[in-house]
């Protein structure tokens, strides 16, 4: 079977400081890597490849031409091949417009059985490019996949994680899920992996070869803008309290009671 | 569409040059220059240039073909979990409300289930002056592609200004499918709605990078202006008797929507019976509480409070307790009026998932964790020691 796996470079996350001066984000010297949820995807993808002969995992991503080595760090971990799609016709793309021309991408990629994307980018965290490219293409969709239960080209069956618990859902094929943390442990790409990825020759796509409509990309294709950002006013740590238990232990509850919050 | 520097404004101060990610800015003479072949129009050298406002980003035309004038009135999903109206539901028409007032329009709910016709017309007292309730047996149960063609159609019908939706499990995997199928503009996660009353514009603020950056977003050519809003940041709706309204109730035709997935079973897991992305007390621990039997303690203490247990990612990965309670970046953005973090030495991760909350205590053994730096009341202290005191005395002064 195939399996397309959407991931996007982002900026390693523990490095992202803010400049207090300006208030927008220090980008110098921090590292891009592949997004955490969509090291889930990719693992996923691989599992099931491990387990149905004969699958080949492609992965695609969207952005400027330095996304390429988000591509080779999944071709590293074991994907067959990458598809990049860059074009400065899609520069400043929301969500919409990055659905879209996403789902051009697959499109362009051939027959698909399943699409796998992590739930969110945990720069933008808006968890709506996989639903939003669902539907694009008219698949079915599940989101916050857990667990892959059962597979087979034409069906899944997962566990949708929610909030009070999980949902058991059956899901004719093609269709995408959307995974969270808990559906694996992703593995370490191999030095023979890191090997074939340096070499491998990736798929470039640019917004002629998507015959993508040109109102619909880009910044022109996106109904959201953004009007401005700013850091958000840090809590500034209170009274810090230290001594013997039944000290500490009036202290918090004097306090709490005074918040009134207990029913 | 393209990015300008006004040549007059820019001194050559190198701001935007830092706030580049893509190195497509130099200095030369004192003045900026773009590499528009790199730049991506993200933007950020807009907001660094805010002081000087040399930068400026336009598009071809503002124009989305769609005619805006049509669409009026404000539309909140109403959601339900077994029939029972869920609490964000509540929040999503006291914001509404507001909304529709400021623009002096309509608030209506949109409400999806079975035999619910009381629950829908109940939602007038909350302040809705419409509601559109579809009503289907097979509707109990959250359908992305059900759920998606109703909303979309009603979308359609009634050409809502604004549709706002509660950030859950449920709003935010269908209300993406909606706005994909709409063309609508959609903003994730909103903690804060406000409207441009001179524009008549929808602005909604959200975090991004789990909570460091704070971004205002508008839809100003597209309709409707959609946002999802996370749990427990707006006031919910007051009951009032006396309000009436006009409640239209639809029948679901079943073979309406091809249904292509299925809900098997649903196993509920969360230990206590509070969601803690609902839940207004939140007693949290991580790998300082010692040892996974020590869940326990904190269990004891949520259990008194009324509270929820949370967990850092470090104790979820040590599999003390299960994911689902998990709070921070990977795991569940959660906002409650007290968090008290026990053991938590508070990553950037953690707290971008719990920094919202309005009171924080932590307790710590460690008097220079991080967590201290944020906590509203920090106590210096042994959790196993502490927290079973608390929770004794928690016990006596509210006659538990």
């Amino acid at each position: 079977m195939n399996i397309t796996v959407c991931i996007k470079q982002v900026p390693g996350t523990t490095q992202v400081k803010i400049n207090p001066e300006t208030g927008t984000l220090i980008r110098d010297g921090v590292e891009a890597v592949v997004n955490p949820f969509d090291e889930y995807a990719i693992e996923e993808a691989l599992r099931i490849k491990d387990r149905i002969a004969g699958t080949i995992v492609k992965v695609i991503t969207m952005g400027p031409p330095q996304a390429e080595t988000a591509l080779r760090s999944a071709i590293a971990m074991g994907a067959d091949k990458g598809y990049l799609i860059t074009d400065r016709a899609f520069a400043g793309s929301d969500t919409w417009a990055t659905s879209y021309t996403l789902a051009r991408g697959i499109k362009a990629m051939g027959e698909t059985h399943l699409i796998i994307c992590g739930k969110q980018a945990i720069d933008g965290d808006t968890a709506q490019v996989g639903p939003g490219v669902a539907e694009m293409l008219g698949l079915p969709f599940v989101a916050w996949v857990r667990k892959v239960e059962e597979i087979s080209e034409r069906a899944i069956r997962v566990e949708r994680l929610m909030e009070e618990g999980y949902d058991i859902v059956e899901m004719s094929l093609p269709g995408l899920i959307t995974v969270v943390k808990e559906i694996n442990t992703p593995r370490m790409a191999s030095l023979k992996g890191k090997m074939r990825a340096r070499s491998a020759k990736l798929v470039m796509l640019d917004a002629a070869t998507l015959q993508a409509e040109k109102g619909k990309i880009g910044l022109t294709g996106s109904p959201t803008q953004v009007l401005r950002s700013f850091v958000p006013e840090r809590k500034s740590g209170g009274e810090k309290v230290s001594g013997e238990v039944p000290q500490l232990v009036d202290k918090i509850v004097a306090t709490v009671l005074e918040l009134n919050v207990i029913k | 569409m393209g990015i300008k520097i006004d040549l007059e404004k820019c001194i050559g101060c190198r701001l935007c040059v830092k706030a580049c990610a893509l190195n497509a800015i130099e200095v030369i003479d004192k003045k900026a220059v773009i590499d528009t072949a790199t730049c991506n129009l993200c933007a950020a050298c807009v907001e660094a240039c805010r002081k000087y406002a040399a930068i400026t980003i336009t598009k071809d035309h503002s124009g989305s073909g769609v005619d805006i004038s049509q669409y009026k009135n404000v539309a909140v999903f109403i959601e339900q979990r077994h029939g029972i109206v869920a609490g964000v539901s509540y929040e999503m028409l006291g914001e509404g409300r507001k909304l529709a007032d400021r623009l002096g329009e309509r608030l209506i709910a949109v409400c999806i289930g079975s035999a619910m016709q009381k629950q829908a017309e109940e939602l007038v007292k909350y302040g809705a002056d419409k509601v559109y309730y579809m009503d289907g047996e097979v509707l109990t149960h959250f359908s992305d592609e059900r759920y998606a063609t109703i909303v979309a159609d009603f979308i359609a019908e009634t050409k809502p200004a604004i549709f706002l939706a509660g950030a859950t499990a449920i709003g935010r995997s269908f209300i993406p499918k909606v706005a994909a199928r709409v063309y609508g503009g959609l903003t994730a996660d909103c903690t804060k709605l406000e409207i441009d009353t001179e524009r008549r514009l929808l602005l909604g603020t959200r975090p991004a990078f789990g909570g460091n950056l704070m971004a205002t977003i508008i839809c100003p050519h597209h309709r409707p202006q959609m946002a999802t809003v996370r749990h427990k940041v707006m006031k919910p709706a007051l009951r009032n008797e006396v309000r009436t309204g006009e409640v239209m109730v639809r029948r679901f035709e079943n073979g309406a929507v091809a249904e292509r997935t299925k809900i098997v079973d649903f196993v509920k897991e969360v230990e206590s019976t509070v969601n803690i992305a609902e839940a207004d007390i939140i007693v949290a621990g991580g790998r300082g509480i010692g040892k996974p039997e020590n869940f326990a303690l904190l269990r004891d203490l949520a259990e008194v409070l009324g509270g929820a247990v949370g967990a850092s990612r470090a104790a979820v990965d040590a599999g003390w307790i299960p994911y689902s309670h998990q709070v921070g970046q990977t795991g569940k953005t959660v906002c409650p009026k007290l968090y008290i973090a026990c053991g938590i030495s508070g990553s950037v991760q953690h707290m971008a998932g719990m920094q919202s909350s309005e009171f924080i205590i932590a307790i710590n053994r460690d008097p220079v964790a991080d967590i201290f730096q944020i906590a509203s009341l920090g106590i210096v202290g042994d959790v196993s020691q502490v927290v079973p005191a608390l929770t004794k005395a928690f016990k006596e002064k509210l006659g538990k």
